[in-house]
């Protein structure tokens, strides 16, 4: 008997949701293998996972069809109660080797926490791999992770993301027998619903794919994602045109497919004069369709659907879904000339009747708010010497920046709110600068998401954003968890990238606590504590830290030692950032770090500040060289880091202060702080409190760890 | 198994009411009770009795019927080739779920004449819920060519209750199969019958509810009418607690699940009418929902106390 066989299973299910089987396939493997391998049945062999539409497989080639055997130790009992004095088995030993099934002479001892004991030597028998997967395939089958699963037999039935309808499972060609949901494992499978066979006899792994795709089912993604690019590139080539490219649609469609062929379509040429962004989010997220362009990039007449069949029989497919394109097309005609009726501000007293939360006004209060605080934050900006800052291109943006919420596009295509007010605002010859404000200012809504292209988009946005988080840390509408109905942290994330990448010098913590001014001045008048302010900006700087860290690559004490020196200008803090991370490999640094660390130690012992703490060092104290040394080269870098500093030089700065450490080191080595002096001790103790203080305003050292630790 | 159609009409496809016949018989034939529309106003076939309580406890049940659902928001007058304020659904439950429910499904489609094999007909997800109802399930929207034509949910909660067992329900969009069948682009160029369109059958009341939903209905009536019902409804339900015996089988929870309906129906007027900001919404609906939920808990418990170990044939009908 052959000791490994090729192993296939393959769960047969209702169509699962596209977006979750790359996952699953993953997931799949990794159950599979945790239980193959803790069995000793996996070896060296690979799992090859397979996913479909209506099918999730694993392929092992040579799977052991037993388990090795493998030596289990029993002990038995104490070495003084199995011999006698003369080293002759007692009783006690010959019964427990019988009971072992071993030889009396085959008995040994070993050392155990208890004493000495005898102990036996078994040869377990390994079990049949059959045996073992039938017991461990079901479990492994449950064990894939959804995100929202159902139950179908019942509600003390399995639960899986649809119903399981048939299971193949076969070692070496012959079924392994188990059960599950009601479904017996066997050696049928099924083929694509309209392009194969009900039924389709499997013998032996190897042969899956090759079975599967005469039946009309592409079991490997890759496959299906190939045809698809393939078709996607050459049909609209022939026209001298070319797909839109569209990465995450691809990977939907591989998905969502069995067999999947792609059609070009075609849409009257009328509908082009609405704008390509409503077109594209039609054809994309309402029908899955790629949109395709001209080589000039404009969008061409026509669109790329990917359908579950071989062909397109006799073109009624393509019929059909040119139908039903037309008539989302003309749902968008009608709602954009039934929304250009009226001009975008008239929609202004509308706003009123949408509310944002309940304690937070409607709409229409929010917008009043945005207003002023994008003036005000245009003036800080132009105050700081950002000169496009524009007050009354700000306020108007805001002011139109929500009316789209009560047009019929919105309201038919949520996820164009913004793009379709900025559209509509261009149409009716707003400014252009205004009109991509409005269009923007929704973003960035992800950390890849680029900020809004223009500085009043990013007034604005700051605008409403800072709002919203006042407002609802205001009210009590903290996110917790994974509940977070007023997508706060995005407008965290957002608030900081846009700060970082539109470079805007200035306060966080003036901006805020001017949101919270204006949520008092204007409706709803609501008081904002003092405590929510400051939570939303820890709330702010925790969003910093995470960017600053996963996006910016800074290292995790880097961040913590140089927002510990503050981080209320955000740009400046990158900076100093900037500095501190070039700085940190030369060869005076780390040492100092720790000597930093080593002082901050030393202060925090010496106990409350009032009780040591001199107006002023006084150098007529000094006794020892060393501390001579230090104050006069500490007074020294002082006045060089505060210029570097004035010009902005901050890895200059960092590298005066380097260059502290060998009188540092000196002080440590010659001088000891905690006399018996009284003043003396006092005077060594705010010399190095000055110290600390002077060189941590851009970045707390102390926080940096040292070697190879970060 | 396609009945031959024998009267084919001028013009191409089946028209609407020959495609309820064929879907009706095909579910007929497959021992489902042909249920007649409910006759209150109603969203979606799913609020009608023979779904909503149906689906409710262990007894075994099928049924098909067709429920015109109104949406008052939905109304465009008639100006608009896909919109209605009211449409006309197939509804099918089948509890408890066949395994091969989809294959069933999928000839129902043959059966009024789709040729699968010619088309691109695929199962997307779609979970389904329906908070005025407190019911959701797991499943699809099909889409044939594109074309969304039946919503295909397995039944987990209904009116608050854990399921068990699960139902099917099928609800296929009749107008929409019926003009991908005729190949029309407008609904009210539909054939209904051999000689009259959906426009010459329908438009008027297309019309005139959109002018009642969107400008006719009065506020503050509607709001009223919204609370008497709720109020009685309420009424009815206080007093089925302390019940026993005959009182408590014979209790009218049927008239409570109508006041319900209505409530249902008049907040989806109000929200037409737009005075219902987003949080009364929330609210509102959490007072339909509770009506929902306390009928179908009483339900179940009248259900039990007037046939417990009795034979299905005693079943008493919602």
């Amino acid at each position: 008997m052959k000791a490994t066989a090729d192993f296939l299973l393959e769960v047969g299910c209702e169509e699962i949701p596209a977006g979750m089987i790359p996952r699953a396939a993953e997931e799949l493997q990794v159950i599979l293998e945790k239980y193959l391998k803790a069995e000793s049945l996996l070896g060296e062999a690979r799992i090859e996972v397979f996913a479909a539409p209506r099918r999730l497989a694993a392929v092992v080639p040579e799977l052991r069809v037993r388990q090795p055997d493998f030596a289990r130790e029993v002990s038995g009992p104490p070495k003084t109660v199995a011999f006698d004095v003369d080293g002759k088995p007692t009783k006690a030993a010959e019964s427990f080797a019988a009971k072992q099934g071993v030889a009396v002479r085959e008995l040994y001892v070993v050392r155990t926490p208890r004493g000495e004991q005898v102990a036996a030597k078994q040869v377990v028998r390994g079990r049949p791999a059959k045996e073992i997967l039938r017991e461990v395939l079901p479990r492994a089958i449950l064990e894939i992770p959804w995100p929202r699963s159902m139950y179908w037999t019942g509600t003390s039935g399995p639960h899986f993301i649809r119903p399981i309808r048939w299971i193949v499972a076969l070692l070496g060609g012959s079924v392994i027998p188990f059960e599950l949901a009601g479904v017996k494992a066997g050696a049928e499978s099924r083929g694509h619903r309209f392009l194969g066979a009900a039924r389709i006899r499997l013998t032996a792994a190897p042969d899956y794919q090759r079975k599967l795709r005469a039946h009309g089912v592409l079991v490997e993604p890759a496959a299906r994602r190939k045809k698809i690019e393939h078709e996607l590139r050459s049909l609209p080539a022939r026209k001298g045109l070319r797909v839109r490219s569209d990465p995450g649609l691809l990977e939907l469609v591989t998905y969502l497919n069995e067999y999947p062929s792609v059609l070009l379509g075609n849409f009257e040429v009328r509908y082009l004069s609405l704008p390509e962004e409503i077109l594209v989010t039609v054809m994309r997220d309402h029908q899955k369709y790629f949109a395709v362009e001209r080589r000039s990039g404009e969008l061409a007449p026509h669109f790329l659907a990917v359908i579950n069949l071989d062909r397109d029989r006799r073109g009624l497919v393509r019929q059909g879904h040119e139908r039903v394109l037309r008539a989302r097309f003309a749902d968008a005609q009608f709602f954009w000339d039934s929304d250009q009726r009226c001009r975008l501000a008239d929609y202004l007293p509308k706003l009123a009747q949408v509310t944002y939360e309940s304690r937070l006004g409607s709409y229409r209060d929010k917008v009043e708010r945005m207003r002023w605080l994008g003036r005000w934050l245009a003036e800080q900006w132009f105050a700081a010497g950002i000169h496009q800052a524009h007050v009354s291109d700000t306020d108007r943006a805001a002011e139109l920046a929500k009316c789209d919420l009560v047009t019929e596009m919105v309201r038919e295509f949520p996820e164009l709110q913004g793009v379709v007010g900025g559209l509509y605002a261009k149409a009716q010859g707003e400014p252009e600068e205004i009109a991509w404000a409005i269009y923007d200012h929704y973003r960035p809504v992800g950390l890849d998401d680029p900020i809004p292209r223009n500085l009043t988009g990013s007034a604005v946005a700051l605008a409403d954003k800072l709002d919203s988080l006042v407002g609802c840390f205001a009210a009590g509408l903290i996110p917790s968890g994974s509940s977070d109905p007023f997508a706060l942290r995005r407008a965290a994330l957002g608030v900081v990238k846009i700060i970082l990448e539109a470079k805007l010098a200035m306060s966080l913590s003036a901006a805020v606590c001017a949101a919270a001014r204006v949520l008092g001045t204007q409706p709803p008048k609501m008081e904002v504590p003092v405590q929510a302010e400051r939570q939303v900006l820890d709330f702010i700087l925790d969003r910093a830290r995470f960017i600053l860290r996963q996006r910016s690559g800074f290292a995790y004490d880097e961040v913590n030692a140089v927002l510990a020196a503050g981080a209320d200008d955000l740009v400046d803090t990158v900076e100093r950032l900037e500095a501190l991370r070039g700085i940190r490999g030369t060869k005076n640094f780390e040492p100092l770090a720790v000597s930093f660390k080593r002082i901050r130690k030393i202060l925090e012992k010496a106990g409350p500040v009032e009780v040591w703490r001199l107006p002023a060092v006084r150098p007529e104290l000094f006794t020892e060289e060393a501390e001579k040394g230090l104050y006069s080269a500490a007074a020294h870098a002082a006045r060089e880091t505060a210029r570097e500093k004035r010009a902005g030089n901050y890895r200059e700065a960092l590298r005066v202060i380097a260059e502290l450490r060998p009188a540092v080191d000196r002080f440590f080595d010659d001088v000891l702080v905690m006399v018996e002096e009284e003043s003396t001790r006092r005077n060594r103790l705010t010399l190095l409190a000055e110290l600390l203080r002077e060189f941590s305003t851009i970045a707390d050292f102390s926080e940096m760890a040292a070697g190879e630790k970060r | 198994m396609t009945s031959k159609v024998t009267h084919e009409l001028s013009g191409q496809g089946l028209t609407l009411q020959e495609l309820i016949f064929r879907f009706e018989k095909f579910w007929a034939d497959r021992d489902c009770v042909l249920q007649q529309p409910y006759d209150i106003e109603v969203g979606a076939g799913t609020m009608h009795p023979e779904t909503f309580l149906r689906v409710l406890g262990k007894r075994p049940y099928r049924v098909a019927y067709v429920q015109p659902s109104r949406r008052p928001a939905d109304g465009r007058y008639g100006e608009n080739p896909n919109r209605l304020y009211k449409h006309l659904q197939l509804q099918v439950i089948l509890k408890p779920s066949p395994a091969d429910v989809q294959d069933v499904y999928l000839a129902s489609l043959r059966a009024v004449g789709i040729g699968l094999a010619e088309h691109d007909v695929r199962f997307e997800e779609d979970n389904w819920e329906s908070p005025t109802l407190g019911a959701w399930g797991i499943g699809w929207q099909v889409l044939l060519d594109g074309l969304e034509i039946t919503q295909f949910t397995y039944f987990q909660q209904c009116g608050g209750v854990d399921l068990d067992p699960v139902s099917v329900e099928l609800t296929y969009g009749l107008e929409r199969i019926a003009a991908f069948l005729q190949g029309v682009d407008n609904v009210f160029d539909l054939r209904w019958s051999p000689d009259r369109t959906y426009g010459q059958v329908r438009l008027a009341e297309e019309q005139q509810f959109s002018e009642y939903s969107f400008g006719g209905a009065d506020p503050a009536a509607t709001r009223k009418l919204f609370e008497l019902s709720e109020k009685e409804a309420a009424r009815l339900l206080n007093s089925y607690p302390s019940l026993d015996g005959t009182a408590k089988s014979r209790f009218p929870l049927l008239a409570a699940y109508d006041l319900c309906l209505k409530c249902s129906h008049l907040f989806n007027l109000l929200d037409s009418r737009g005075v219902i900001s987003t949080t009364e919404r929330v609210a509102l609906i959490g007072r339909v929902r509770q009506l929902a939920c306390r009928v179908a808990e009483y339900w179940l418990d009248q259900q039990e106390s007037t046939s417990g170990g009795q034979s299905a044939s005693s079943e008493s009908s919602p």
